[in-house]
This record gives structure tokens, sequence and C-alpha cells, in this order.
């Protein structure tokens, strides 16, 4: 790698930050204590630009430009709250809510959901369209953990930490649209996977209570994502 | 092969047909196969060996003549004359007829403006020549253009040309397809691939489809051409499995075209070199959009990621990638061959060319067409497509699929090209043209494009994923009388929000259908309403 | 002033938004002197009185008779307040929902009965088919929304509305709280 990175500098919210060039926006604002909105997004592990909550708008462009993928440029004015965004924001979060059956108050994870959180820090008291109910599986196949579909919101953070971090691969996802799931190796059940190891990183990047680890009654799950960056940093010091 | 071998082939094969009298072709493009024009014909060659006229009449098949309405379609080449609804009994007689007056019982005449009104780039062999014959496509003009751009122009004055022409992406979009080259020839990379989209998804569109089983050579041309432009030494045709016949037709074109050494190594004696590979689809809509269609090649989900980077700096395997639909590469030896010149001094002031249309629906002409840029819909749609059938009257136009809109009769006179399809809240897409009669139920049109996109949606974003299946919700409410304006309201709240959020072209586009038929038939949605009260019993 | 008249219901839902009510014990007090509670579960009155200021539902919509009372009450009230998760989402009783009413009822009352197994047709009102957010009923005014919301979220909540405004909860409350 060269030494030489070129430094932007450009506005977010009317304030001046800075950024070594290649830093998406979401770096930049976190690094300036800016708040954006994520859901998908878990630092260490590869953006896919797909829950759409960090969206942002960028003064003279007509489109809007999900933060977690889009690149830092020189000069431009990065606007993260508006009337406009907190709107859309907001009926994404409602529509996520209503897309799959989450019972916050019997959940394992309540109190420690990142989704419930966001409810409540992006004021979200109801939805204002129907919920889809839809009748969904709970795979308890496996000896330590469970993966609940109805909980599942589809971030895809274990599909990549199994992937990118543990190199196992054991996620996927089938079926397209509303019907896409998570599956584990060629949708068997997660205890019979042949891949899995049993590391439990999926559980604790999980967002919801979509994976949990057995034995746990509602409101005990929390997750520790404290690995992620600790594992991260340590390999970039061993390259 | 060096050029001047090909040429001699073109010259042979010009010399050998001059040497038969008459020439018999019959329609083997997927449209006139499904009314059995294979049997006609064998019942055609048949009846010519019986005769024992083998060395007069030949029997050919050819790509798609368009009326396919009319189908199975023949045309005697010689005199002309051309036979529609044709069937294995009529061989005889067409046989018997050939150098005479033609069977008035079966002639289509070719002077109705379906025929005179059209202008063919793009499909000017299709109907003429034999799609699995490189010879004959040789003999028409093929290759010449790879000819001239290989020992003529350099590669910079290649992407000049095709800059100069004025031609724009035939995908749906519009983008300036010399831009796009240059963009590409001007990234850094020692590998850069050229892919050929042919993932034609649009409910209504068949206009890839019939280029590819019609006239495979000039879709290869075009790519050879943007690979030599672009630096490019491999390519991708990504066409859906869902196309047997293109598919087939279009390797049997690939093995031709490489065993000719127009295709492969060293192409035409010269140091340029480019392989083409044959990838099929799975059945994925949203692998037509370019980055799922990249994802898709490399063999993983097909699912499309955020731009930037766009495919032009990193696509298909991280390398530089030039990604054009079947018609822009179709487009490219005619410019190539006639001048950037010619070709703009066709259409209208920013859409130049032509444009190949699928007229569908409850139009008396259906088929494939092609006409200039800037030509009125009233045009395509009562003179070309001649009207609608059955006595009803005319009430919308689908263009642009489930991306696109419906345009009322105000808009008619309306020049098609992209700006304007565009002010109209549809757009000019790929060429599906879905027309509707007074019948149609437009809350109905907007609820079937809308079931497509949900069930195309590949799940990757929260708006698409789920506000396509909610907004289908809701107009499902409305179409059974159970909504009341609450619904609506939330309808259209949920077209601006999917709209403006969604990752990809998709999502981007869903409500176009809804938002167009609101836009010109707002009174069908509100006359389909209930009152509050009700709408909440019949949940 | 006149005391604002108050009604507060039980529909679908565990009576735990009553208990938190309850909760709020002396300030009870406070509020007795402020509104008058004429309606509900913790109130002997069996009619739903008319012209009423604030009426809090718990509760999801479940059955024929929870229709009627949430359309009544809303008629009747100048502001509604869906209060607690089942009221506001539909929540633990939705769960029903995916499985749809005749198997959610044999599961109840045939596959696990004891003695007389059999579903009751009489007295008890018809399920609808899906229990249904008080939203998707009648407008609502105020979602408070936790499972059960906290006595202060509600004595706050009250206290607003006596004043004439509406709340803004978003700092205090959340689903499932």
């Amino acid at each position: 790698m060269s030494s030489q990175v070129r430094i932007l500098t450009f506005k977010i919210d009317d304030r001046d930050v800075s950024a070594r060039e290649g830093e998406t926006i979401l770096e930049v604002a976190r690094e300036n204590g800016i708040y954006i909105p994520t859901l998908c997004h878990l630092e260490g592990l590869s953006s896919t630009g797909a829950c759409r909550l960090c969206i942002v708008e960028i003064a003279g462009r007509p489109k809007l430009f999900p933060a977690c993928v889009t690149r830092a440029e020189e000069g431009i004015q990065v606007i993260t709250q508006s009337e406009r965004l907190t709107k859309y924001r907001r009926v994404i979060l409602e529509l996520i809510f209503s897309e799959r059956n989450h019972v916050c108050s019997v959940c394992v994870s309540n109190g420690h959901c990142e989704l419930q959180n966001l409810a409540q820090k992006l004021g979200m008291s109801h939805i204002h369209m129907r919920y889809r109910f839809p009748s969904l599986n709970v795979d308890a196949s496996h000896d330590r953990f469970i993966m609940d579909h109805n909980r599942c919101i589809l971030c895809t953070r274990c599909i990549r930490v199994c992937d990118e971090i543990e190199g196992a691969h054991t996620w996927d996802l089938m079926g397209r649209g509303v019907d896409a799931r998570i599956i584990s190796d060629l949708d068997q059940p997660w205890g019979e996977s042949e891949t899995c190891t049993g590391c439990g990183k999926c559980v604790h990047v999980c967002p919801t209570g979509a994976l949990v680890e057995k034995g746990k009654s509602a409101s005990e799950m929390a997750k520790r994502q404290q690995f992620l960056p600790y594992l991260t940093l340590m390999r970039e010091e061993k390259e | 092969m060096n050029p001047e071998e090909i040429q001699t082939i073109a010259a042979n094969q010009r010399k050998a047909k001059e040497q038969v009298p008459h020439h018999i072709c019959v329609c083997t493009a997927a449209a006139c196969l499904s009314v059995h024009s294979d049997e006609v014909k064998d019942a055609l060659s048949d009846e010519v060996r019986k005769r024992g006229l083998e060395k007069e009449c030949k029997v050919k098949g050819v790509g798609c003549m368009g009326l396919c309405s009319k189908g199975p379609l023949v045309s005697i080449e010689t005199d002309g004359a051309l036979y529609q609804n044709v069937t294995a009994k009529d061989a005889p007689e067409i046989v018997e007829q050939l150098g005479q007056k033609p069977v008035k019982r079966l002639k289509c005449s070719t002077k109705i403006p379906f025929f005179q009104n059209q202008k063919k780039i793009v499909l000017e062999n299709s109907g003429v020549i034999d799609p699995d014959r490189v010879e004959d496509a040789i003999a028409a003009g093929g290759y010449d253009a790879l000819i001239q751009a290989l020992t003529a122009m350099s590669p910079p004055e290649v992407i000049e040309e095709i800059f100069a022409s004025g031609l724009r992406g035939r995908g749906g979009a519009g983008y300036p397809t010399g831009l796009k080259w240059s963009t590409v020839s001007k990234a850094v990379g020692m590998h850069k691939y050229v892919i050929c989209n042919a993932d034609e998804g649009d409910p209504g569109a068949f206009m890839d489809r019939s280029v590819l089983e019609s006239d495979p050579h000039r879709v290869l041309e075009g790519m050879i051409i943007a690979a030599y432009a672009i630096g490019a030494e491999h390519g991708y045709v990504y066409v859906r499995a869902e196309y047997p016949l293109a598919i087939k037709r279009l390797r049997t074109a690939i093995r031709q075209a490489e065993r000719l050494g127009l295709l492969g190594k060293n192409i035409l004696g010269t140091p340029f070199s480019f392989h083409i590979e044959v990838r099929l689809g799975a059945g994925a809509f949203v692998c037509g959009e370019e980055t799922a269609l990249i994802a898709s090649i490399e063999g993983r989900r097909g699912s499309p990621r955020p731009r930037p980077p766009y495919p032009a700096e990193s696509g298909v395997w991280g390398r530089p990638t030039l990604i054009n639909n079947v018609e822009t590469f179709a487009n490219i030896a005619p410019i190539i061959r006639r001048g950037a010149e010619w070709f703009s001094s066709i259409g209208s002031e920013k859409s130049k060319g032509t444009k190949v249309f699928a007229l569908a629906g409850c139009i008396n002409n259906t088929g494939l067409i092609e006409v200039p840029m800037g030509i009125p819909l009233r045009e395509i749609i009562f003179d070309i497509g001649d009207g609608i059938p059955n006595g009803r009257s005319f009430k919308a136009v689908q263009t642009g699929g489930p991306s696109g809109g419906c345009i009322p009769e105000q808009h008619l006179d309306t020049p098609v090209d992209y700006e304007s399809l565009s002010k109209l809240g549809s757009i000019m897409g790929s060429g599906g043209m879905i027309v509707m009669d007074d019948t149609s139920d437009m809350v109905e049109v907007a609820r079937y494009f809308m079931e497509f996109c949900l069930s195309e949606s590949c799940g990757k974003c929260a708006p698409c994923r789920i506000g396509t299946d909610q907004m289908h919700r809701l107009l499902d409410r409305i179409v059974k009388g159970k909504a009341s304006i609450h619904d609506l309201e939330l309808l259209e709240e949920l077209c601006d929000v999917v709209r403006s959020t969604s990752l990809c072209g998709l999502g981007q586009t869903a409500p176009n259908p809804v938002l167009s038929t609101l836009r010109y038939f707002r009174g069908e949605y509100e006359s389909k309403l209930v009152d509050v009260a009700e709408a909440v019993k019949k949940a | 002033m006149s005391k604002l008249r108050l009604a507060t219901t039980w529909l679908d839902g565990c009576s735990g938004c009553h208990m938190s009510l309850l909760d709020m014990d002396e300030r009870l007090i406070v509020l007795a002197e402020k509104v008058d509670l004429l309606y509900g579960p913790l109130v002997d009155f069996k009619k739903i009185p008319k012209d009423l200021d604030i009426v809090l539902i718990e509760g999801a919509v479940s059955s024929e008779d929870d229709l009627k009372k949430v359309r009544k009450l809303r008629k009747r009230s100048k502001i509604l307040v869906a209060l607690g998760d089942c009221a506001v989402t539909a929540n633990v009783p939705a769960m029903r929902n995916s499985f749809g009413v005749d198997s959610v009822l044999d599961r109840a009352y045939k596959e696990n009965a004891a003695l007389n197994p059999g579903v009751p047709d009489e007295i008890i009102p018809a399920l609808l088919p899906h229990a249904r957010p008080v939203r998707e009923i009648v407008p609502v005014d105020v979602f408070v929304p936790g499972c059960p919301p906290p006595a202060d979220v509600i004595f706050y909540t009250l206290c607003e509305l006596v004043e004439g405004r509406i709340p803004d909860l978003s700092e205090q409350t959340r689903f499932g709280k």
C-alpha cells in the first residue's frame, strides 16, 4: 500500500469534517459523533446497503445514498436529518416490523434488541400499515442455539460473519422477496449442519432475537459483539 | 481467416443463391414455431423434392418476419409474396404457384402500414437470412463492420463513431453507449470484459429473443467490435434459460464464428483476440439488473449491490466491464458500416436511430416491429398495429414493463423517445408495448405488475422486499372492494418510499405502474373504495 | 374546572396494563382530583357512558364483542388511547393469527381438554379471524407502547392529556418495555 492517502474535506450536517479517501460517510459520521441509524451494518463485517435506514441526502443530488457504502467525496454536503429522511426511515422501519412476527414482550432479546431500540430512537410508537402475520418456523435442532425465523429481519449479518470471519459459510439465503429466508447449509436443520463449527458468532451479531442461545427466558439474551472489532484488529496486526 | 477469405465466402454465397431461381423462406422463430412452422417447412421441402425441383427451389428457415399474429409466415424471396397462417396442407399449392400468381387465399399484403411504416436497422436481416448459417449472414453484410473496424479503425476511432452516432442503451435507461464504451476503455486494468445482457424479462417483451433467434451473428459482431474498442479479451452473453431456441442459435453462431476466425484467438489474422461464453440465467428477473447479472455470472446469488462502483470500474470478477443489451449490440455493426452521420440522421433530436418494440395485448397486429425514434405512439398503435380488435376502443398502452407506466389516449401523439416517455410517467424500457382496450381494469393492471415485482424482488433491501408485498396487498384490497381512502393514501405513501429508498432499479421503478395508473385513471381507483367502517368489516 | 370523564376497557390482553395503572399507587389520588373514572374493569358500572373525554384501551381487538366495544368507545370519547402493546401492535394475542381460528380453538378446547372437549359456541363472543391492533379498527389519538407501560408513563400520559396536550412518549417507553 502506498503511504500517501488523500485527505478529503466535506460537510456533514453543516459541520466540516475530514476523511481519508475511501472512508464511507457512515464511518466519518461516527468518528464525529454524528448519529445515522443503521441495522444491517456492523463494524467488522462487509457492508451490503440492504436495510436502507442509513440513507442520507447529498445536497444537489436528487437520489438518496446509503451512508454505510457511500464513500466520502471532496466538497459534498451530506444531510443526515431532514423531514424526508425521517419519514422514509420510519416507514422502512415500520415495514420491517410488519414483515414477520415481532412480539417484543415475550422475546428473549427484549431490552437488548437493536430493532426494538431503533423503534424507540426513531420515535416509532406504532405502525400504520397492516401486519403480515406469516407462518414461520423455529429451528431448535442445534444443541446450543435457536433460529427463530419469526424474528429475523434478513440483515444477513449471520451469513457475513460466518463467511467472512469464521470461514464456515454455514448460513445463506434462499427464496426471494418476502419469501427469502436464512438457511443453514442446503436448507438442512441447523443441528444437522456439517459445516457449522458451533462458534456462536452468528448468534452474537444477530441484531434481534432471531438467533439466540438456548435456555434463555424473556429479556435474558444479551448479545456480546465486542469480539468482532477485537478479532478484526488481531488479524490485521498479524498481517 | 483473413478479411479476403471472408469476402470470398460472401461472394460465393451470393453466387450460389443467384443460381437458384426460387427461395421459399419459412419463419422458424419462436412465435411461428409455436404454431408449427417447422411442419410447414418440412412439408414444403418434401413437396419440392417430390416434384424434383431441388435445383430450382430452396426452402430455408429464417428468423422473425414481425407479424407474429399471422404466423406461420412464409415468404417467397423472388417475387416478394408473403403468405400468412400457412399450414402443412398448403405446401403443394405454394410450390405449384412458384413463379406464377401467388396463392390468393394465403396472401398477406406487404403494402400495409405494418410493413411500410417500419424502418429496419436491427432487424434488417431478420426474416431474410437463415440464422443457423453464418454464410448467409456474411452474404448479407455480416462481419463487414468488424473487418472495417479491425483493419481501418483504431479503438478510439470506433468509440468516437459510436459516440457520434448518438446511440443510447436499448435496455431501457438510455445511457449514451459511446460514453459507456469510453469510460470502460479508460478504466485501468488488464482484463476487461464485455457482457451482453440478454436476460429479457419484462412481461410481453420478446425483442431480444427475436434478434437472437433471427440474426445472432449481428449481436456477436457488435460484441466483438465493442471488445476491440475497449480492449477486452473475454465476453459473456447472459441469456435467460427460458429462451432455448435463442440459446441454441447463439451457441451455433459462436461455434461458426470461431471456426471462421471471427471470434477467438487472433481474429481475422490480427493480434486482437476475444472469446465469448454463454451463461444461462435461472429465471430471476432481477438478474437483468447489471450488478445482479454480474453476481449471477460469477456463480453467486443474483442480487444487486449498491453502485458505485459501477461495472465500468469494477464489474465481473472485479474487472472493468462493459454491459450492453442485445439490441444495443445489434446496432453497432450498421453504425460502423454506414457511419455515425447516417445513424444520427434517423430518429429524434435526443434519441437517435430506431427502436424495436414487441406489440402485444389488445391490438390487431401482434408482433415485432422496428420504428424510427420519435414516431408518435398513435402511428405505432393505429397504423402499424392496425388498431384495437373486436370493435373495442383504445384505453392505454403500457411501455417499459413492470418498471414502466400506462399511457392514455390523450397522450398518444407523444413521440416515442426516452425523454417524452419519462415525462408521461412511463419509460422507454426495453421495448415491450402492451395495448389495452376499454375492457381493461387499470387497478387490476397495476396489481398484476405489482405481483410481478413482488415475486421478482430478490429480497435484499427492506423497502422493495416488504414494500412491494404491502403495496400488492393494498391493491388487492382495492380490487376486491375492501379498501378505504386510508388504504389508497397508504399506497401512495409506500409508492414514494419504495421508489426513493430501494437499492436497485427493480424497487425504484416498481411503483411506476401504480403511479401512472393513478395519474391517468384515479377515478377507477376511487370508484372501488368503500367507506372506512365497511373496509374494517371486510378485513 | 369540571373533572374529565375517563373510561378504560380490557379487550384481548392479560390485564397487565390495568395492573400497571393501579401501580400508580398514591398518584391515583392526585388523578382522582382531575378525572372521574366512569367505566372499565375497575369500576362496577355496566353501561358505556356518553360524552367521555378520555378512554384507555388495553388489549387487541380479537372478538365480535371487542369490535363493538371499541367502536362504541370511539364514538363516545374525545381522546382514545391505545394502552400497551396489545392495543398498539396486537402483540401476544396476535400470535394466533398465523394459525387460523379453528386450529387455535381446537388446540385449546379439544386437544388439551381433559373434560367435555368441545368449542364453546354460546355466550362467549366469536373470535375474529385475526387479533388486530386498535388502530386498524378506529382512529387512535395516543399510542402508549409497553408490555405493560410503566405506571410512570401512564401517569405522565394522563397528566398531559388532562392538560390538553398530546404526550410525547418516545423517550419513556417502547415495545415490550
